[in-house]
């Protein structure tokens, strides 16, 4: 169910920071809204925060100063039982992948389904129907430490969309994968923005990034997010 | 139970299932031990308790001599007379030589060599609990009315064998508590120590939305058949044990000791210990989650 009408904020962080520990700021400042609907890149040199600032916005972190609203809903004042609905709503893509080893492709795939409480036969009908769409129909039931990079980053990403997200964060998605693949996953994910989703996808793949001139970048450098235009020198 | 339910977790394969199910049969081992002590103190309590409150006795001394039984008959039957005029006495039944004699015999053994000895004739008095006679007065009384007859007043070292019987009952008790104490603590380390191993699942699970339940679940439904199993093991070693006990005290029976058996809701108590330790486990691996998901972001 989508709550949010296009134009609307999905996301907005003011005056951001965070820190691990008493180490120093690796987010500083952020501020920045995604409209309902965008598509953005996420840009920035290695080590420039990008993972962290992800993981603010799945809820995997809170920060350590500033405010984030997700789904009109500020975050420091949502209490703890309301969280998992608000994670319900985002599809996240982890750089790692973070499948579990012990479960199959199929498994993997079904888990936010099974989390919501998903019937069974829907389960059945709709994972190896994405598992087919993204190249995977024979691998239904094989467990990751079979699967290749490319093959893991897939099953990664049919878990990330099989709940319809209202919003996608993905970090380095076509890493492993190549460029007719990296295509195929761009464009499955222009399918679900088509749909209503957000996205916002980390990634270094400049090459990708010029084939989707249409979507706008946001760019992450010394620990703050700027648009490219405005990157300091 | 729900035993067979979906779970994402793999815990079938933690070193915990391998440890935990022989922890808890050895706690519900001693915990069905303990369990009959306290079945058993509690229906002597409860006997020494009605023979405290219910019974007394009155013991005549032989009179020696050629007409010495007959005479003491006589003090006998004025003795049973005296006690069943008195307010408040139920029934005074004098004890024939035979039963004085079944009552010798577990202490002297074959009571044919003292079957001719002249013995203390008794007389079993059944009171009234709630009458409040003053056995001092009735003592007293009845040493002046029928010579050589003397009131027995077993209250008082009754009554210290009855507290000694209800201090060790409670101790039982503590005991039963604390192997309970010591369950759950064995379960919360066990559970903390499954969730550092499936750290990496459990922040899945939580970032793509599972309420903290959802997790939790899945932990108490894994010590729940651990418990179990584990529960149902000590079950089937602590019954033999039992019984045998049982056995070994119906043979010293018959007067010097009470009756030792475990009455039957004793037995049913102790065949609902596997459920009972399972049902522990469970609610403290479900608290145990979730009070360590309660620390996720």
């Amino acid at each position: 169910m989508r709550h949010n009408r296009r134009g609307e904020h999905i996301i907005r962080l003011d005056s951001v920071g965070l820190r691990y520990g008493l180490g120093p700021e690796v987010l500083r400042d952020i501020s920045f809204a995604l409209p309902s609907g965008s598509f953005h890149f996420l840009t920035g040199s290695s080590g420039a925060g990008k993972s962290s600032l992800l993981r603010l916005m799945y809820l995997g972190l809170r920060p350590t100063r500033g405010r984030v609203m997700l789904f009109d809903k500020d975050i420091a004042l949502t209490r703890r039982y309301e969280l998992p609905a608000l994670r319900r709503r985002i599809g996240v893509v982890f750089q790692d992948f973070r499948l579990l080893d012990h479960l199959s492709a199929m498994d993997n795939v079904a888990l936010p389904l099974r989390v919501r409480g998903v019937k069974e036969a829907e389960v059945r009908k709709h994972v190896p129907e994405l598992l087919n769409w993204v190249g995977l129909a024979d691998q239904i039931n094989a467990k990751p430490p079979t699967l290749s990079g490319g093959q893991k980053q897939r099953v990664a990403i049919a878990r990330a969309v099989i709940g319809r997200p209202d919003l996608l964060l993905a970090d380095e998605p076509t890493g492993n994968v190549d460029d007719h693949i990296a295509m195929r996953l761009l464009h499955l994910f222009e399918e679900l923005n088509r749909l209503g989703t957000t996205v916002l996808i980390a990634t270094h793949n400049q090459g990708l990034i010029d084939r989707f001139p249409q979507h706008p970048r946001l760019h992450l450098e010394r620990g703050t997010v700027f648009n490219p235009e405005e990157v300091p020198v | 139970m729900k035993l067979g339910r979906h779970s994402d977790l793999p815990l079938k394969g933690d070193a915990t299932g391998r440890f935990l199910p022989w922890l808890v049969a050895l706690m519900v081992y001693l915990s069905a031990v303990s369990l009959a002590g306290v079945f058993v103190l509690n229906g002597l309590v409860r006997s020494w308790d009605h023979d405290v409150s219910g019974t007394l006795t009155v013991q005549v001394q032989p009179v020696p001599g050629e007409a010495g039984e007959a005479l003491t008959d006589e003090r006998v039957r004025q003795a049973v007379e005296l006690m069943r005029r008195t307010p408040g006495v139920l029934a005074a039944r004098p004890l024939d030589k035979k039963q004085i004699l079944s009552l010798l015999e577990p202490w002297l053994g074959n009571t044919d060599v003292v079957k001719d000895l002249p013995l203390p004739r008794l007389i079993d008095v059944t009171v009234d609990a709630d009458a409040n006679l003053d056995l001092l007065v009735l003592a007293d009384r009845l040493s002046r009315s029928v010579q050589g007859a003397t009131l027995d007043d077993h209250r008082i070292w009754l009554s210290r064998l009855i507290n000694l019987s209800r201090t060790t009952e409670w101790v039982a008790i503590a005991i039963l508590v604390l192997i309970g104490c010591v369950t759950s603590a064995t379960v919360i380390y066990a559970t903390r120590t499954s969730m550092a191993v499936h750290r990496g699942v459990i922040e899945v699970l939580h970032l793509i939305g599972a309420h903290d339940d959802y997790i939790a679940r899945q932990f108490a439904d894994r010590s729940f058949a651990l418990g179990f199993s584990g529960g149902l093991m000590g079950l089937a070693l602590a019954v033999p044990s039992l019984t045998a006990i049982g056995w070994a005290a119906r043979r010293i029976e018959g007067g010097f000791l009470p009756s030792l058996s475990l009455p039957v809701s004793g037995w049913v108590m102790i065949g609902l210990l596997p459920v009972a330790a399972a049902t522990l486990s469970m609610l403290t691996a479900r608290v145990a989650v979730h009070a360590t998901l309660a620390r996720m972001p």
